[in-house]
C-alpha cells in the first residue's frame, strides 16, 4: 500500500504562504537592502575625495556604475540587472511587511482598552511600519531629485551625470537638506530593530554570539545612518562646494 | 491596604463591555491578588451582584489557568510570575489598578476576564506530543541525552501555556507558546522522529489563529516562566528545514 502525500504548491509558493516564510523573505530582502545602503553609502562618502584631472571623483564613480563590466556588456546593461534586483528587493520586503501586517491587525481586532504598558519593546520595534513607509515616500522624493531630475524638486541646474554638482545644488537648499537628514535618521531607526531583527527571523541564534548580532546591528545601522548624513550636512555647513 | 480597581466587565461574548470602578478596602498585603479578586467577589455577591469571573485553579504558578493584564503588563508588574503569585505588596497602598483580559482574536471572551484559550489545545493537537507504543516504562537514562540539551529542553518545557505571551505580543502572535512546545520535544531524541511534521504542523495552526512575530520580544518579558525568544529562532530555523528536509531521512539533518 502506498500512502499519498497532500498535493503542495511549489516549494518556494509555499514556503513564502506561512507567515515565517514571510519572515525570512523580510530578513533575506531587507539584509540585501542593507547591502545596496553600504555601497551606496559608501559612494556618497567619495563627495569628499579630490576631484581627478579636474573631474570630481563621484562624477567618475557615477560614470563607472553606468559603464559596469562594458566590454562585456553594453553599457547600462549590469546596472540594470542591479536595479531590477533592487527593485524586486523592495517590492518582496513591502509585499511580506503588508500581509504581515494585515494579518497581525487581525490577529488582535479589539485592542487593549487599557493602557499598555510596554517593557521590550522599544520605540523602533514598534515604529517599522511607520518607518518603513514613510522612507518609501522620500525615495520617490530622492529619485526625482537625483535620478530623473524633475523639477521643483531638483534644482534648476540639474544635469544628467554632474554628480557633484547636482549634489551641492540640492543641499545648497537648507529644507532638503533637513528631508534628507531627517529620512537618513528614520532608516537609522528602522535598521536599529530591522538588522537586530534579521537574525532572530533567519534563526541565527547562538549564546555566544547573541550579544554581537546586537553589536554588529547597532553599528550597522549608526554607521549607514552617519555615512549618509555626513556629505548633506557637509554641503549645508559649505564645507563642500 | 486599599487600592481602587478598574475591573472590565463584560456579560458574555456579543455583549458591549466596561471598565467599572471597586474600591477595595481593607485588605492585607501579603494577599495574592487573586485572593483580593476574591475577597472583591465576595463583597459583591453579599451585595447582590455578580461577581467577577477570573480563570483560575492551581494558585501555585503553575497550571497557567490565571492570567490578565495587570495595568497593562500581563500578569503584572512583576517578572516571572503569574497572576496567583503576584502579591499585594507589590502595589502601593491606595493605588489605582486596572485589570483587562487577554485581547487576541484566537482567545475569543468568555466573560469578563476569562478568555476561551482552546486554540492552544489545537496548536497542540498538531504535533506538540511524540508518538509511542505505550508498554511498561523504560528504564530511566536508558536513551542518553547530553545535560545541556536536557537542561535547554526542559528550560522550554517550563511553559505553562497561560497566553501570557500572545497578551503581551503588540501583534497578537502565539510564537513564543509555540516555539517553546516545539523546542521542548525537537530537542530531545524522543521527539527527533517527528521533528519536521511537528514544526510544520504547529507552525500552520499556529498561523491560522494568531498573529506573526516582529521580535519586540515583549513575550519574553510577561512569561511567568522566564522563556527565552531564543526558541523562537530555533522553531524559524526548524520551519525552514522542515520545508527542506528529505522526510525519507527522518530527523538525521541537524
Amino acid at each position: 500500500m502506498t500512502t499519498k502525500t497532500e498535493t503542495r504548491a511549489p516549494l518556494p509558493v509555499e514556503f513564502y504562504r506561512s507567515a515565517i516564510g514571510k519572515k525570512w523573505v523580510m530578513a533575506v530582502t531587507g539584509l540585501g537592502i542593507i547591502g545596496f545602503a553600504i555601497a551606496h553609502m559608501i559612494g556618497n562618502l567619495k563627495m569628499f575625495l579630490p576631484p581627478v584631472d579636474g573631474v570630481p571623483d563621484i562624477d567618475i564613480y557615477g560614470e563607472a556604475l553606468r559603464r559596469l563590466f562594458v566590454p562585456i556588456l553594453p553599457e547600462h546593461v549590469f546596472l540594470w540587472i542591479l536595479r531590477t534586483g533592487l527593485i524586486v528587493l523592495f517590492l518582496l520586503h513591502v509585499h511580506a511587511a503588508y500581509s504581515l501586517t494585515v494579518m497581525n491587525h487581525r490577529a488582535r481586532p479589539v485592542g487593549y482598552q487599557g493602557p499598555r504598558s510596554y517593557v521590550a519593546a522599544n520605540y523602533a520595534s514598534r515604529t517599522m511600519r511607520w518607518s518603513g513607509t514613510i522612507f518609501l515616500t522620500f525615495l520617490a522624493f530622492h529619485l526625482a531629485d537625483f535620478t530623473w531630475g524633475l523639477p521643483p524638486v531638483a534644482p534648476e541646474t540639474w544635469e544628467r551625470g554632474a554628480v557633484y554638482a547636482n549634489f551641492v545644488a540640492t543641499f545648497s537648499r537648507p529644507p532638503v537638506t533637513v528631508l534628507y537628514v531627517t529620512a537618513s535618521l528614520l532608516l537609522g531607526i528602522h535598521l536599529y530593530h530591522g538588522a537586530w531583527s534579521m537574525f532572530q527571523s533567519l534563526g541565527i541564534n547562538h549564546p555566544r554570539f547573541n550579544r554581537a548580532r546586537k553589536v554588529a546591528a547597532y553599528v550597522t545601522s549608526g554607521v549607514i545612518t552617519i555615512g549618509f548624513i555626513a556629505p548633506p550636512l557637509a554641503v549645508a555647513l559649505g564645507y563642500l562646494k | 491596604m486599599n487600592v481602587t480597581l478598574q475591573v472590565w466587565r463584560q456579560k458574555g461574548p456579543g455583549s458591549p463591555g466596561a471598565f467599572k470602578t471597586y474600591q477595595v478596602d481593607a485588605i492585607s498585603a501579603e494577599m495574592s491578588f487573586l485572593e483580593m479578586l476574591d475577597v472583591l467577589n465576595e463583597r459583591l455577591v453579599n451585595q447582590g451582584e455578580d461577581p467577577v469571573a477570573f480563570d483560575h485553579d492551581c494558585r501555585e504558578g503553575i497550571c497557567g489557568s490565571c492570567g490578565v493584564m495587570i495595568n497593562g503588563r500581563a500578569h503584572g508588574p512583576q517578572p516571572g510570575t503569574a497572576t496567583c503569585q503576584l502579591h499585594m505588596r507589590r502595589f502601593p497602598d491606595g493605588s489605582t489598578i486596572v485589570v483587562e483580559p487577554w485581547r487576541a482574536a484566537g482567545f475569543p471572551l468568555v466573560k469578563d476576564l476569562v478568555v476561551d484559550r482552546s486554540a492552544f489545545d489545537r496548536i497542540i493537537e498538531a504535533g506538540g506530543y511524540i508518538s509511542v507504543d505505550t508498554g511498561s516504562a523504560p528504564d530511566a537514562n536508558l536513551i542518553p541525552v547530553p545535560k545541556t540539551v536536557a537542561d535547554t529542553a526542559f528550560d522550554a518545557a517550563a511553559c505553562i501555556g497561560c497566553g501570557a505571551c500572545v497578551a503581551a505580543c503588540p501583534n497578537g502572535a502565539a510564537s513564543l507558546f509555540t516555539a517553546a512546545k516545539i523546542g521542548h520535544l525537537n530537542l530531545l531524541p524522543q521527539g527527533h522522529a517527528e521533528r519536521w511534521s511537528r514544526t510544520e504542523r504547529m507552525v500552520g495552526v499556529m498561523e491560522h489563529y494568531f498573529g506573526s512575530c516582529t521580535n519586540h520580544g515583549e513575550c519574553e518579558k510577561a512569561c511567568p516562566k522566564e522563556i527565552s525568544i531564543d526558541f523562537i529562532a530555533m522553531m524559524n530555523a526548524d520551519f525552514l528545514r522542515a520545508k527542506l528536509a528529505n522526510r525519507r531521512l527522518a530527523a538525521q539533518y541537524r
